[in-house]
């Protein structure tokens, strides 16, 4: 009899901390796929993040660097230019990317360090409890948006990859989808060639990954999926931005 | 008079800043301080405050957009703990000599690293020389108090300082007490209207603020932040006699428990003076003389009155919630001892306590009463610099 599932080796035999139906378990599944494809559990370093991420040294089989809110594109350079030859990555929400951790996320960008980030975007600060984040859609209800994002009084959501794909340092940068499995496989492929990229010393590779929340969207993980495909991607179109050799 | 309310901490500070009705709160959510901008931006947006909520993306952009809202002449305030206060440090500098008197809800949390959500007092205790007031409160109805008092003390002509209300994470901010709520009017009519003397934009002449002084007069500014820092002493003890006559509520730069015929005492800050109160109760009801004080006013150091208030004490313990890492004491220790330095010769002792969120419950703190009363029975010290309740 032939095998058709196992847990990838890279993903620790442990029980998750998210919620039910959270993506964050499916994007950590999609990593050690690639890391047990790619033959690099052994050789890889992982950022951790501040976010429902922070417990992300639990899961991965890889040697773990756990980072301040926001500041894991510059630990993970730290960490990159001391051991070039190894594999560096990053695995962080919107708050901790797109919020506090802007100008790093730029800057490591800018500079095309050869680091690989995978960027969750759930358009929402998870783990302090369900706060507008900048990613968060006009209209979304959210604890510090009652009555939904008001972008006159708020602002617009920010476009990561879009913004990121102007910088002449980035040799490739996706927005993918967890919603379905076509998408998910998808995600999957992406997250593959952006780790490639890195073997192959090409530069910085970020993944944005549209993700749910369900827990803080106050939906079903059903209705969350149907919400991510009916309201994020409208907002947040999938495809590759920067694909450079 | 006002009405009684079961609320958290949180809560509490929430509806008294919705009661002050500030100009501009900027925020960005950090746990266990998250539910009082959070529950501040219900209220903007149930259009029950005039405020510019502002939830920004960092705590280095909330301090940086309270300091640009307080120089154009805004009543400012916001909330942070542990790691948003230590990204907030650079502004905090600035926020003090600057003059602005923002005020600030400082819940406090453990500093990363390692990282920890729960309570120790080593986030504030990191910003004590950053030219802020600190008050620190025991439960939910002093966090309430010192917040609306914060705003007087602050806008003080002679202060014009930022303040800090810092109180426990989770243990104050979050559990639920029934408290005490001032009228709204009252309050109102008690922190004013804010009147800054310089501001941008202001119709009296041009201003510039925050300009870089170089050698020449930085050392006169410093000085003049000095000196407001001890003003601030006295304005507060004003303020507080003000808020005593306005609610029945009496607050000094300590709380002095038992302390009249005390022979040992234990000094300490926020909370855990709840939990050392039981003890000290129960030690008094077997004749021990036992006493305990709890600093309300951490800046400006009350040394004086502290000098006064264990001078001839046979022995004092001080429990700091946060290391020194200095190789001699926490910072309440080494404040304690240095202003009895020459004034009086009373044995202290240090136990540092309670570190991430580690429980102290009243056996610990009968620990820390014994020791005390072996000092005093034998004159003798076996150790100054010790750990409450450690795996070791
Ligand atoms: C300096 C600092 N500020 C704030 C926080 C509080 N904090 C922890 S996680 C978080 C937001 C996380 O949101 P996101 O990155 O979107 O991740 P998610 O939890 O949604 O996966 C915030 C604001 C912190 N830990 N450090
Ligand atoms: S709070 Fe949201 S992001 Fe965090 S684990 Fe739960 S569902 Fe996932």
């Amino acid at each position: 009899m032939s095998k058709l599932y196992e847990r990838p080796k890279s993903l620790c035999d442990v029980p998750m901390h998210y919620c039910p139906g959270c993506t964050h378990g499916i994007a950590h599944r999609l990593i050690a796929e690639v890391m047990d494809e790619l033959g690099i559990e052994g050789e890889t370093v992982g950022v951790a993040p501040v976010g429902c991420a922070v417990f992300a040294y639990d899961y991965f089989e890889c040697d773990m660097q756990e980072a301040a809110h926001g500041r894991a594109p510059a630990v993970a350079t730290g960490i990159k230019r001391v051991i070039p030859d190894r594999i560096v990555f990053t695995y962080q929400g919107d708050g901790d990317l797109a919020a506090i951790g802007t100008a790093e996320t730029v800057h490591a960008a800018a500079r095309g360090e050869n680091i690989t980030v995978i960027f969750i975007n759930n358009a929402i600060y998870g783990m302090t409890g369900g706060q507008m984040a900048p990613t968060s859609l006009p209209g979304q209800f959210t604890q510090t948006s009652p009555y939904g994002r008001d972008v006159k009084k708020q602002g617009y959501p920010v476009r990561i990859s879009e913004m990121l794909s102007t910088l002449d340092g980035p040799s490739y940068i996706e927005r993918v989808s967890l919603d379905s499995v076509p998408n998910i496989n998808n995600a999957k492929k992406a997250i593959k060639k952006a780790f490639q990229k890195q073997i192959d010393k090409k530069g910085f590779s970020l993944v944005e990954v549209l993700s749910t929340c369900p827990t803080n969207w106050g939906l079903s993980p059903v209705e969350s999926m149907k919400w991510l495909k009916d309201n994020m991607i409208p907002y947040y179109p999938l495809g590759v931005f920067k694909d450079v050799d | 008079m006002g009405k009684r309310d079961r609320l958290s901490g949180n809560e509490a500070v929430a509806v008294a800043m919705r009661q002050i009705n500030p100009d501009v709160v900027a925020a960005f959510p950090i746990t266990p301080s998250t539910e009082v901008p959070q529950y501040f931006a219900a209220f903007a947006n149930d259009g029950l405050v005039d405020t510019e909520f502002v939830p920004v993306e960092s705590e280095h952009s909330a301090m940086s957009a309270c300091i640009g809202a307080e120089a154009a002449g805004a009543r400012t305030m916001t909330a942070t703990s542990a790691n948003g206060l230590a990204y907030m440090w650079e502004m905090l500098y600035i926020a003090a000599s600057s003059r602005l008197p923002i005020v600030l809800a400082a819940v406090n949390r453990a500093l990363s690293g390692p990282i920890n959500i729960h309570n120790d007092h080593s986030d504030t205790m990191g910003a004590r020389d950053s030219g802020w007031v600190q008050l620190y409160g025991e439960t939910n109805q002093e966090a309430y108090d010192n917040f609306i008092m914060a705003v007087k003390i602050a806008e003080h002509p002679d202060v014009c300082l930022p303040v800090m209300d810092c109180y426990d994470g989770f243990i104050t901010s979050h559990s639920v007490e029934v408290i005490e709520l001032l009228d709204d009017q009252d309050v109102k009519n008690f922190v004013g209207e804010y009147k800054p003397k310089a501001y941008l934009n202001n119709p009296n002449g041009k201003v510039s603020m925050g300009p870089l002084d170089m050698p020449a007069y930085y050392f006169e500014h410093k000085r003049q932040q000095a000196e407001a820092m001890k003003n601030a002493k006295r304005v507060i003890l004003e303020v507080s006699e003000e808020f005593y006559k306005l609610t029945g509520r009496k607050y000094g730069l300590f709380e002095e428990y038992k302390m009249e015929d005390a022979e040992v005492a234990i000094v300490l800050l926020n909370s855990t003076a709840g939990t050392a109160k039981a003890v000290v109760d129960e030690l008094r009801s077997k004749g021990v003389k036992a006493g305990l004080i709890k600093i309300r006013v951490f800046r400006p150091f009350p040394v004086d009155e502290i000098v006064a208030a264990l001078k001839g004490l046979k022995a004092v313990a001080v429990m700091d919630k946060a290391d020194g890492f200095n190789g001699a004491g926490g910072p309440l220790f080494t404040d304690i001892t240095s202003a009895l330095y020459g004034k009086a010769d009373v044995k202290v002792i240090n136990y540092i306590y309670g570190l991430g969120g580690r429980d102290v419950r009243t056996d610990d703190i009968e620990v820390v009463y014994d020791e005390l009363l072996k000092i005093a029975e034998t004159g003798s010290v076996k150790s100054v610099y010790n750990y409450l309740g450690i795996k070791e």
